[in-house]
């Protein structure tokens, strides 16, 4: 059949004028260039990643398998749902399980990211107190908490107000009984908290922001602290926010796809997002009529390659198995807390859950300060720790090893951080000037955000945040 | 020029007859790192007190910039486009922000040297 | 290492967990092997269906495409897929530069200046384009013109909801409209006429939002060209398997005016001290970690490896590869199109618009004929009437490079037995 070329169908006005400047490169090249990329990154396949309040556990390659599986990559999200029985079957197991892990009601398997489910839980807490008729307008947030909570809680119209801390770290319920009002929609918290604390207290917390009508939401920033040993939806949370990159091992690609699916209490489970995956007489089917729904979050039904990945993990682990990687968890920042308290600056005492933070403060007459550190970790093959984070200790080091590491690699990273500080003694300067051996140094980030203002002000043709097209190129 | 005030909130300003200069001290600089941008107003704006004008951005932070004064707003310094850094270099002199033509009598919870001095050290 | 630590018993470092919370265990079965786990993985894929590439009729945003060997060759690589975010640079030169060239790909491609890092979709994607526009223009209102996808639709409300600005369906922009939206090729694959509508957003003083398909970009005029301010759109077709519908990609890209606003991660080149290149993430002062409540959007992610493969693809692709695609994809659209509005019954929905990839058709019997091509293998078209009530008996079909002709025989062959 002779059918004519867009060019000769098409008017001119909506055909392009000037072709894009894609590369034209040949296979060999394109392979041998991403090799070279893929030999500059440090990865948990590689090295050791402490990260504070990341988890940076190991991606067990099995998940790859089963999420590359053709039964599932090669499935059309407007199939009819009889012709998907085995996804939908995966996702309502994979709620199941979480609902079982944190212990809630149901769960959204929607989220795309940890922010996107954070937004949508107080979404469904905000219609909630709509739906009885209050316009509660604030939401509080610990001093501690990651900047994405007050953030999200602003995004969805809600002003913050935040919470002190007190001495230990641990949230004061003196400061929360002053800001607790019929205004307020919800709490936020993380726990443990973002020191690595457990919450002692939360059951009375949860008592007097219940008695306000307000709803208590959870971050699962570190749930990893503590699977099979306690669980958040007992604790008295009503919104419990999940990480399946960071707790249930889907791999972090470079900054993403994860999955941030939110768990509820019967309360909210009218306002869960839609569809959800409903089950009558083992048949599964996605549920559309939910009049209460705050409606989408994103297209489709989430990030189902990832939740692929995260029921793999689960069903390997099992209760049992799940519950050990906490303990280990637990243990093995214990120990290397222990490790190092002698030659850092540890705000807190006791016992810390699954991450502690440590601060580079003792460091400072020596002008060292974290950023240094952190620099010389990466000079000795080991990633950086979280830095400057939580604000509430000046100069953080926050340091999660997760129980996917050996004990032989905690010592390692022990040993670094002696070294690294005995530098700071006697030798700053070369702190200062690391990290050495790496593809690049410290970059000159002030400049490149100067230079990308004069840009945008039309000061200069340099773009900076692309590949600059070179005079010669058609244009 | 007048003996210059503060704020709490770190901004600087002098008088001269109608016409208050403002800017951020020196602690504040130090405190944001190296300016890579300001989002500032137009000229004209009326302002009250505490209002905030505008943003001040580091690589590692941004800070709201707050009014001290109430007035009209009857200049803002064109250089600071190009050369952000001059907030950095010379925070009182040639970084100085905005000229606002003021509306009525100072505020009296403006700070002197020696309790500024006070609260950057807090 | 309880020794070390100096404890007895790791009772002694839960300490702080009340005895009331203490669980015995998790009502979840036993760990297993990986023989066991692999099993009962492969049977719940074992339990749905696929319908081979060529055999698939259906879009609606998701759409089958050649993929090269290259992109899984490349994403599967663990340095990439098991990396972090890039906040130490000198770690993440390999992710961070990939990434730069993505920002390249995507900008050049709209002809518009800058491209963020990517989002999550292009649901999300045009959601925080209107966001910006709001932003920008200080105005409350955001009109969608035609046929934008459905669920960008929905979870453009969701997103305006939250923050009190109104979505109206219409084509006029006013004093009160911070953005015109629309797709194009449109949902139901018809082109719009972009230029017009770009036109009347900006005498009303709003902003021209294009939801593009990326493929289509090799042929159309970009958004660029027509001077829209942002184009958003799902990067799916660059590499990405259907995969139930996520993960994929979006991507957002702007003009030079509207870049402080942009979500998301922005990556920019740099220098060490030696004067080595390198890329590093930048403009961070925007984003929620720092401006916490006075941030412009939550977002503080990207799809990375998804960018990654749309990189790779694009990169295989080059302009030659994508303009083939797009005009193998128009012929074969056009030649169906041809053959099945002939059959009785089948008439073309809107048969004097033009259309790329995917056009809306009248259908007879559409349910029941679907069930039948089912059973033959093929994935027929879309009921868009689930979403559109004056679409009844109306379905959208796709012809992408991966139907070959003996595939459009066969499914008029199973259409008219």
């Amino acid at each position: 059949m002779d059918v004519s070329a867009a060019s000769d169908v098409l008017p001119k006005d909506q055909l392009r004028a000037h072709p894009p400047l894609l590369p034209r490169l040949s296979e060999p090249e394109i392979m041998r260039h991403y090799s070279r990329l893929a030999s500059l990154n440090y990865s948990i396949s590689e090295q050791f990643y402490p990260l504070g309040s990341c988890t940076m556990k190991y991606n067990p390659v099995a998940n790859e398998v089963a999420a590359t599986l053709p039964g599932f990559t090669d499935l059309h999200p407007y199939q009819d749902e009889d012709s998907v029985q085995g996804a939908l079957s995966l996702m309502w197991r994979l709620e199941q399980a979480l609902c079982a892990v944190v212990g809630v009601e149901r769960v959204t398997l929607q989220p795309a990211a940890g922010a996107h489910g954070e937004w949508t839980a107080l979404r469904m807490i905000q219609a909630f107190h709509r739906s009885r008729g209050e316009s509660r307008t604030e939401v509080l947030v610990p001093d501690s908490a990651h900047g994405t909570n007050p953030a999200s809680a602003a995004l969805s119209g809600f002003h913050v107000v935040e919470v002190k801390s007190g001495a230990d770290g641990r949230i004061s319920l003196a400061d929360l009984e002053s800001k607790l009002s019929p205004s307020v929609a919800a709490l936020m918290l993380t726990n443990p908290n973002t020191l690595g604390l457990f919450e002692r207290e939360i059951l009375d917390v949860a008592e007097m922001v219940h008695a306000t009508g307000a709803k208590l939401y959870y971050d699962g920033a570190n749930l990893n602290a503590f699977m099979g040993i306690c669980r958040p939806g007992d604790m008295g949370f009503d919104a419990v926010h999940m990480n399946l990159h960071k707790t249930f091992t889907t791999p972090h690609g470079g900054g993403g796809p994860g999955a941030g699916p939110v768990g509820v209490k019967a309360d909210l489970v009218p306002f869960l997002p839609t569809p959800t995956v409903e089950r009558l007489n083992g048949h599964l089917k996605l549920d559309f009529k939910r009049p209460q729904s705050i409606g989408r979050v994103r297209s489709f039904y989430g990030n189902f390659g990832m939740l692929v990945r995260a029921y793999t993990y689960i069903l390997a682990m099992g209760g049992d198995g799940l519950t050990q990687a906490s303990l280990d968890a637990v243990l093995s920042a214990n120990y290397l807390r222990n490790e190092v308290k002698g030659v850092l600056d540890m705000p807190h005492d006791g016992a810390c859950m699954h991450e502690f933070v440590a601060s580079a403060r003792n460091l400072a007459p020596h002008g060292i300060k974290a950023l240094d550190v952190a620099k010389g970790l990466l000079e000795r093959d080991f990633y950086a720790p979280t830095i400057y984070f939580p604000l509430v200790v000046p100069e953080a080091i926050m340091v999660e090893p997760t129980e996917t590491e050996s004990k032989a690699t905690l010592d390692a990273f022990a040993t670094a951080v002696k070294e690294i500080v005995k530098q700071a003694q006697e030798d700053p300067q070369a702190l200062h000037d690391a990290p050495h051996g790496l593809p690049v140094g410290r970059l000159d980030e002030v400049a490149t955000a100067r230079k990308i203002n004069a840009y945008l002000q039309g000061q200069s043709e340099e773009p900076v945040l692309r590949w600059k097209r070179a005079p010669q190129d058609p244009c | 020029m007048a003996e210059r005030r503060y704020t709490k909130s770190h901004e600087w300003l002098t008088v001269d007859g109608k016409t208050a200069t403002v800017g951020i001290t020196d602690f504040a600089q130090s405190q944001l790192g190296d300016v890579v941008f300001l989002e500032l107003p137009a000229a004209g704006r009326k302002l009250s007190v505490h209002e905030s004008f505008g943003v001040v951005e580091s690589v590692k932070a941004a800070s709201d910039l707050y009014s001290p004064v109430a007035g009209r707003i009857t200049s803002v310094n064109d250089k600071l486009a190009a050369h952000p850094e001059l907030i950095n270099s010379d925070p009182y002199g040639d970084g100085w922000i905005l000229k606002v033509e003021l509306a009525g009598e100072l505020p009296a919870d403006l700070l002197d040297e020696a309790a500024y001095k006070k609260v950057a050290e807090a | 290492m309880l020794a070390a630590i100096g404890v007895a018993s790791m009772d002694e470092l839960l300490v702080d967990i009340p005895r009331s919370l203490r669980l015995d265990s998790l009502a979840l079965p036993a760990g297993l092997s990986e023989f066991e786990t692999m099993a009962q993985v492969e049977s719940l894929a074992a339990r749905n269906r696929i319908f081979a590439d060529r055999l698939t009729f259906r879009g609606g945003g998701v759409y089958r495409r050649f993929i090269p060997a290259a992109v899984a060759a490349v994403t599967s690589k663990p340095e990439f897929y098991t990396a972090y975010t890039p906040y130490q640079p000198e770690a993440s030169q390999g992710t961070l530069q990939a990434i730069y060239e993505f920002q390249t790909l995507i900008a050049e491609l709209t002809a518009l200046d800058v491209a963020n890092a990517s989002m999550y979709d292009g649901a999300t994607a045009v959601a925080e384009a209107a966001m910006m526009a709001h932003i920008h223009t200080g105005r409350n209102e955001v009109v969608v013109a035609g046929y934008l996808h459905p669920e960008y639709l929905e979870v453009l409300r969701a997103f305006a909801e939250g923050r009190g600005i109104k979505v109206r369906k219409g084509t006029e922009a006013n004093a009160k409209t911070a953005a015109v939206i629309f797709q194009q090729p449109d949902f139901l694959g018809m082109l719009v006429d972009a230029r017009g509508l770009t036109e009347s957003a900006h005498k009303a003083g709003a902003l021209s939002i294009a939801c593009v398909d990326p493929i289509s970009l090799a042929i159309l005029a970009p958004p660029g060209e027509y001077g829209a301010d942002i184009a958003a759109g799902e990067g799916q077709q660059l590499g990405l398997r259907p995969s139930y519908g996520g993960p994929h990609v979006g991507f957002i890209a702007c003009s030079k005016e509207l870049v402080r606003k942009l979500p998301g991660r922005l990556i920019g080149s740099s220098h060490d001290a030696a004067g080595r290149r390198g890329f590093v993430l930048t403009l961070t002062a925007r984003e929620q970690h720092i401006r916490r409540e006075r941030a412009t959007s939550n977002i503080c992610t990207n799809h990375s490896l998804c960018a990654l493969a749309a990189s790779v693809y694009m990169t295989y692709m080059g302009p030659d590869g994508m303009r083939q695609v797009a005009e193998v994809s128009f012929k074969r659209a056009h030649a169906l199109a041809d053959r099945l509005s002939k059959l009785p019954e089948w008439t073309m929905a809107f048969p004097d618009r033009q259309f790329l990839f995917e056009f809306p058709i009248r259908v007879p019997k559409g349910p029941a004929l679907n069930r039948k091509l089912a059973r033959k293998g093929i994935l027929g078209g879309l009921d868009v009437h689930r979403w559109f009530r004056e679409l009844k008996g109306i379905q959208t079909f796709t012809c992408t490079e991966v139907n070959d002709a003996r595939a459009l025989d066969e499914l008029v062959e199973a259409v008219t037995s």
